[in-house]
């Protein structure tokens, strides 16, 4: 079952405090999506950890309904 | 059962400089995400052992719980790991994965 792309966006927007995220539908097929996200939460924690955080925003859907979500994470800039 | 899993997964780890966990294998790989990753290590002529997560569902799953992370490949450089497919592409681009070989003294051929 695909995913639309506002929810993934919310679920991120909610589990992350301040969170910019910009969705993009790589395929139009509800599966392959790319998401930038830049929060000031971000800040001091490896890559892995910002994804992390990512991945618990969306609350396990990932690697299960939402196939396949590129992520990139950053900091605002001051 | 887990511990058991966990035991195999530090002494891949511990014992090879670069492991790729990965659907398929290097030379036949059955996940974009997972080719995408093997292509860069031999792009970089990096040798690193590639553990085919789709012939034992029990590493599958213990690779995703061993790390807390939710998808595969998931590449490990001198027993840390260093992220999925993401992460490896970015870090490849901006150079910080040549960097990050350098600095744990893992052999490479720098293209630049």
């Amino acid at each position: 079952m695909a995913m639309q792309a506002e929810t993934i966006a919310d679920m991120i927007r909610s589990g992350i405090p301040s969170a910019t995220v910009t969705i993009q539908d790589l395929r139009g097929d509800g599966e392959h999506y790319s998401a930038h996200i830049v929060s000031p939460s971000f800040k001091g924690l490896t890559r892995v950890q910002q994804h992390q955080m990512v991945y618990k925003a969306l609350q396990g859907k990932m690697g299960g309904e939402l196939h396949a979500l590129a992520i990139q994470t950053s900091v605002p800039k001051e | 059962m887990e511990n058991i899993i966990f035991e195999r997964i530090k002494k891949d780890i511990s014992e090879n400089d670069v492991v790729l966990f990965m659907k398929g294998t290097a030379a036949f790989p059955q996940c974009g995400f997972s080719a995408a990753v093997a292509q860069v290590l031999s792009q970089l002529g990096v040798r690193f052992k590639d553990v085919n997560v789709l012939e034992d569902a029990t590493i599958r799953q213990g690779i995703k719980d061993f790390t807390n992370w939710p998808t595969i490949p998931q590449l490990y450089i001198k027993g840390e790991f260093i992220g999925g497919c993401d992460i490896v592409r970015e870090m490849f681009t901006t150079g910080e994965l040549q960097d990050l070989l350098k600095d744990k003294g893992v052999p490479f051929k720098d293209a630049a």
